[in-house]
């Protein structure tokens, strides 16, 4: 894309004719300065509607999450025994639980628990994967090591150690950090740990791809040191496989802490999440079965709308199919 | 390729070790105390006698060198005396359930045909989906009909089993009331009426696993399918005159299979995985639900050897994946 519109008719050929020997007159300049590539990214990122879509919803839930219980005025935990079990109605617009708490306001405070464990998580697995692809490809001593710890971590069952995990350390990171806190610290920390593994994978091929180029070869001719190396000239570079990484490390962070809160091994019940509030809702399946839909929905069309980003981000930032 | 198998099978030995020792660490290391339970009115001497007969007098290592040999020497003996009706095992100590005071691997084997049943029906539906859809979807790349494949299992990959088996009980059991919404696992298959009320429970669950898989397997078919529409070996088909049928269904087909076969063979461990959550949704007593009921109870011997088996089916579809794709494939060497 960016060469197309370098060679714009009469333009194209002006440089040339201005480097001639003897050519009078002042340079001009050569068309248009070289684009930026995450202007490319960009480009291309438009053009895959679903992504552009997916990413707008994305945003969209966590602005109404993060910001809807400043404007709304019933809080999450409020409780008005009268009007429990209502249906939609003006004032609460998904209707009420049992013990007549407001659905918009539990499904917000839930989203935002959500969202936090998702981002926050995805963080913790993107930064251990980085680490040990970027370690593993670059020094070779270490590769062969670290690549068996990841096939081993790979090999473990996770979401029956995720459960062990939970139910063990529960208790202890309760008593030292408060009941909310602790649980979430916990519930990052297990996701983070067990979800790193692909990440590193894929970053590690990229950097063993990397360090045979000639740009890493100039810079390590001039002296640069091994920290420096990767900090200035790897790591920008593995950027785009670690984004795609972490779209899809949200949408698998976002699941497991539903599931977790949904075997029941999450967060306390007056602690609400996405997960949490389908569970309780299957109690009373029967007489109000909207009540699983919302929480359900939420989750779903979060976690689809993350994998709608990562997918368009994929083939926004990969420079083959870019600007086809 | 024989010794390639060979060596995989022995790199998997330390493999297993390995998981078997992180599992129990971490069972070991985490705070928590079987005894927990015990009134408070019970003396500690007679405390420490309860600890002992758990088994949990002796030192760390002891304990675990005792639950390998148990597992791996004692279990495949009373496996042999079952089928030849030997007598290896007798009056040897076998793993024991702290919940039940049993062997663990009865009730294990007791458990294992009900997610066998639910699980493998669901890979099977699921795969027998897949397939069609990938290759359609490939051969017509951006129809309508892939647009809607790819929409599909998008919403596969991203409507959890929670939401989704919660959703067709309140559609199919709550509002239409055509299935049942509890899997019933005493029921026995007798005469015909009896089989179709088990089809008519195993329908949801079903349903619900083979959304997942039909998802994944269906993208892989496609990707690898249209690897191959482009290869020269096609264009060389059609040049000589091989009907398109033919084309497409015996030479990309067979072509495409390659890495889907080794998909398939990955995907098996993670669907036993994948299926406690269904087992919980649908109360299907199998060893997902055991394993959620043993964390609970704080059935340690249980949970060890149930996520030890999670991992054995992991290592194991590994090495079958491989060799599968060494057997299928003769361009790959692994010498």
């Amino acid at each position: 894309m960016t060469d197309d519109k370098r060679f714009v008719p009469d333009e194209g050929l002006a440089p040339a004719s201005s480097a001639l020997p003897g050519a009078a007159g002042p340079l001009q300049e050569t068309g248009p300065p070289p684009r930026n590539k995450w202007l490319d990214v960009w480009d291309q990122f438009k053009h895959h509607k679903g992504a552009l879509y997916g990413g707008i919803l994305f945003f969209a839930i966590v602005l109404v999450v993060f910001l809807g219980p400043l404007v709304w005025p019933y809080d999450a935990t409020y409780i008005d025994i009268r009007a429990r079990n209502q249906g939609p109605s003006l004032s609460h617009p998904l209707g009420t639980d049992q013990l007549g708490r407001d659905t918009l306001a539990r499904m917000m405070a839930g989203g935002q628990t959500s969202v936090s464990v998702g981002i926050t998580a995805m963080l913790l697995a993107l930064f251990l994967g980085s680490l040990v692809g970027v370690v593993a490809g670059y020094f070779k001593r270490l590769d062969g090591i670290l690549m068996r710890l990841t096939d081993l971590f790979l090999a473990l069952p996770l979401l029956p150690l995720l459960l062990v995990m939970v139910l063990l350390f529960r208790d202890s990171l309760n008593a030292a950090f408060g009941p909310e806190t602790g649980i979430f610290i916990l519930i990052v920390g297990a996701i983070g740990v067990t979800s790193w593994m692909p990440t590193a994978r894929i970053v590690r091929g990229d950097v063993l791809a990397l360090k045979e180029r000639e740009f890493v070869l100039a810079a390590r001719s001039i002296g640069t040191r091994n920290s420096m190396m990767i900090l200035r000239h790897i790591l920008p570079n593995v950027l785009s496989p670690i984004m795609v990484s972490a779209t899809l490390g949200i949408a698998n962070a976002i699941i497991t802490e539903s599931a977790l809160s949904f075997l029941g091994l999450g967060f306390p019940p007056d602690f609400p999440t996405w997960g949490r509030l389908l569970f309780d809702a299957t109690d009373y399946l029967q007489q109000y079965p909207e009540r699983v839909f919302w929480p359900g929905l939420a989750i779903s069309l979060t976690v689809l709308s993350v994998n709608y980003l990562g997918d368009g981000l994929r083939d926004a930032l990969d420079p083959r199919i870019r600007g086809r | 390729m024989l010794t390639f198998t060979i060596r995989r099978l022995v790199l998997a030995v330390p493999t297993l070790l390995f998981i078997s020792l992180v599992i129990f660490l971490l069972l070991e290391l985490a705070p928590g105390d079987p005894m927990a339970q015990v009134p408070l009115t019970v003396p500690p001497e007679v405390k420490e006698k309860m600890r002992e007969a758990l088994g949990l007098g002796q030192p760390m290592h002891i304990r675990f060198l005792k639950w390998i040999v148990q597992f791996f020497w004692i279990e495949p003996q009373i496996l042999i005396d079952n089928i030849f009706g030997t007598g290896f095992a007798d009056g040897k100590l076998r793993v024991m359930s702290w919940q039940t005071r049993s062997p663990v691997m009865d009730i294990v084997v007791q458990r294992i045909p009900q997610t066998l049943w639910v699980v493998g029906t669901a890979y099977m539906v699921g795969v027998l989906i897949a397939l069609p859809i990938g290759i359609y979807s490939a051969y017509r790349q951006y129809s309508i009909f892939d647009q809607a494949g790819t929409f599909v299992s998008m919403i596969g990959f991203s409507v959890p089993p929670f939401f989704s088996g919660v959703l067709v009980i309140v559609i199919f059991s709550v509002n239409l009331g055509w299935f049942p919404s509890i899997y019933d696992t005493t029921h026995k298959v007798v005469d015909w009426d009896s089989f179709v009320i088990q089809l008519r429970q195993m329908v949801m669950p079903v349903m619900v696993l083979a959304l997942q898989i039909t998802a994944q397997i269906s993208r892989f078919m496609r990707a690898s399918m249209l690897d191959n529409l482009n290869q020269d070996y096609v264009r060389t088909a059609r040049a000589k005159g091989l009907s398109e049928y033919i084309v497409v269904m015996v030479h990309v087909l067979r072509n495409s299979m390659i890495p889907v076969v080794t998909v398939i063979a990955l995907g098996v461990p993670a669907i036993f995985g994948g299926a406690i959550i269904t087992e919980q949704v649908f109360k299907v007593n199998g060893i997902g639900q055991l394993l959620i009921g043993a964390i609970q109870a704080n059935d340690l011997p249980m949970v060890q050897t149930l996520t030890f088996i999670f991992a054995l089916l992991i290592v194991v579809f590994n090495i079958i994946a491989d060799v599968l794709y060494g057997i299928l494939d003769p361009r790959i060497r692994y010498d």
